[in-house]
């Protein structure tokens, strides 16, 4: 065999291991898609969306109740971290820049990206449940605050600091003071990538079960006070799933279907914000 | 010591003994510099990479203040009064000494609402007004035509040199009384640079103008005064065609044969 031969062998028992494990990957992905699409469509129904929990057997049994609880804990939980994710993300691209203060919370940050969201759970647990002696969706909003935080943190920083600092120092030059420099200028420059880091935070945040275990817990009926537990898709999914009951088994399927969907389209509309970007 | 021809003529700034030190720095970058600037003229700034003529550009509108721990000293004098002074109020003087910089720096808004954006920026909302002065500003930067049927369109979808005009449009809208050009043809063709430098002659009626520049031809066929420094020192300051033609100084007539830099 020439050494040539020999390349070419190689080269193709490369390509071909490397892209059969790419198949398996993506192969992976389509079979859960799959599984789930046909289990959850076959579950699905009108009663899904207008019927409470109901014990097994019932017939107009539903998710009502997990849907507005999930809406109502994710959409808490949305309305703090957005804003205070962007503030802080703007005080380390604008203000704290390459200070030590900046570098320690940038530092803290990823970490907390990586925490695993049961201790979170824990933690929320220890500071919020037990002192108020009861599971509370406020509880589930907090938890899921402190998990989307350094997300939509990491992204503003990382897109404000892709802003040319020579627009500031243009916008500068014109006599802006800071404030409207960063709310007039680096703002509408960085808007998709921020959008796009809302949008990512948002979905990560919609899938997570561990931390609201602990936190909001669940309830089978509808609940729409705050201040007491309260269902949300992805632990009535938990609950239903593990159940010996096949009727609570397909609600499962369902609420398994209706939150990929809705994890799925917000990281779609991410990944086209950025290449909408990128097309500029 | 540095050979500076006498001006005769109202001076726009004076800089007196002036000397400035990057946070990042042990030494100073422009060490005991003097130089008058000529009211109503183009005045040059050329000398190699590392010499100082940005630092120098960068102190008349004490951009270096966005940037903490720069040290300045000694004084640069806008009508009468001391810039450096940290008492001075950088809105406004950044409003009388406008700056245009190397690569086009379109904002992220409309045509129009770059150019009104300084205007607005000092409290200006009258419509009619607002739009009367942007026309104005973007006639004087030679771009009107180009852009009047697309006032609302997105300032990024304009050509570089097109986006430079714009800037320029957008930086006389404010009715500076100097104007700052940091290298403002680097990025542009030809073509483009050869409309810019037609623009900033045509702009010395309005205002005072200091240009820095890597391309010694562009600074003798537009400017009136021409400053070449070396190491953070103003070697020489004359008349553009006394100093490409007859430099007093030697370091002078090295650099523009091209013995060096």
């Amino acid at each position: 065999m020439t050494h040539t031969q020999k390349r070419i062998i190689i080269n193709n028992v490369v390509m071909v291991l490397s892209t059969l494990s790419a198949l398996v990957g993506i192969g992976f992905l389509f079979w859960i898609l799959g599984v789930l699409v046909m289990n959850g469509i076959d579950a699905l129904s009108w009663n899904i969306f207008t019927q409470e929990g109901a014990p097994p057997g019932y017939e107009d049994s539903g998710l009502k109740h997990a849907l507005i609880g999930q809406f109502m804990i994710v959409g808490v939980a949305t309305l703090f971290g957005v804003p205070l994710g962007i503030l802080a993300g703007t005080y380390l691209s604008e203000y704290g820049q390459k200070s030590k203060l900046a570098e320690t919370i940038r530092d803290i940050s990823d970490i907390m990206m990586s925490a695993p969201s049961i201790v979170i759970g824990a933690f929320v647990y220890a500071i919020v449940v037990a002192p108020m002696g009861h599971f509370s969706g406020w509880a589930g909003s907090v938890a899921l605050t402190i998990i989307m935080l350094p997300i939509i943190l990491r992204t503003t920083d990382d897109m404000l600091q892709l802003v040319p600092s020579t627009l500031r120092e243009a916008a500068f030059a014109l006599g802006a003071p800071k404030y409207k420099v960063i709310l007039q200028v680096v703002y509408r420059g960085a808007k998709a990538g921020i959008l796009t880091g809302i949008l990512l935070g948002v979905a990560r945040v919609a899938g997570e079960t561990a931390p609201l275990l602990f936190t909001s817990f669940n309830d089978n009926f509808l609940n729409t006070d705050m201040m007491e537990p309260m269902a949300s898709l992805t632990v009535t999914m938990y609950n239903y799933a593990t159940s010996p009951y096949e009727d609570w088994q397909k609600l499962g399927w369902a609420a398994a279907f209706i939150l990929s969907m809705f994890i799925l389209s917000l990281n779609i509309l991410g990944r086209l914000f950025i290449m909408k970007r990128k097309g500029k | 010591m540095a050979t500076i021809v006498d001006i005769t003529q109202e001076k726009a700034l004076e800089v007196n003994n002036f000397e400035f030190t990057y946070a990042s720095a042990d030494a100073p970058s422009i060490k005991k510099l003097d130089m008058p600037i000529a009211k109503n003229s183009i005045t040059a700034l050329i000398g190699p990479s590392g010499c100082g003529k940005t630092t120098l550009l960068r102190s008349f509108n004490r951009m270096h203040d966005l940037y903490p721990g720069n040290k300045y000293d000694g004084e640069i004098l806008f009508k009468n009064r001391n810039i450096l002074s940290p008492k001075e109020d950088l809105i406004k003087l950044r409003i009388q000494i406008g700056m245009i910089f190397q690569k086009p720096t379109a904002f992220p808004m409309s045509i129009f609402d770059n150019v009104a954006y300084g205007m607005r920026l000092q409290g200006i909302k009258n419509k009619t007004e607002l739009a009367d002065r942007v026309e104005k500003a973007l006639r004087d930067a030679a771009i009107w035509k180009e852009v009047k049927e697309r006032l609302k369109h997105d300032a990024n979808g304009l050509s570089g040199g097109q986006q430079q005009r714009l800037c320029i449009a957008r930086a006389i809208a404010v009715e500076p009384e100097v104007l700052l050009f940091d290298e403002p043809t680097s990025a542009l063709d030809p073509i483009s640079t050869a409309g810019i430098e037609e623009l900033v002659v045509a702009l010395k009626e309005q205002v005072s103008i200091i240009i820095v520049t890597h391309n010694m031809q562009q600074a003798a066929r537009v400017s009136d005064y021409t400053g070449f420094m070396y190491l953070g020192e103003l070697i020489e300051l004359g008349h553009t065609e006394e100093l490409f033609v007859t430099p007093k100084e030697k370091l002078t007539e090295e650099y523009i044969t091209g013995k060096f830099g």
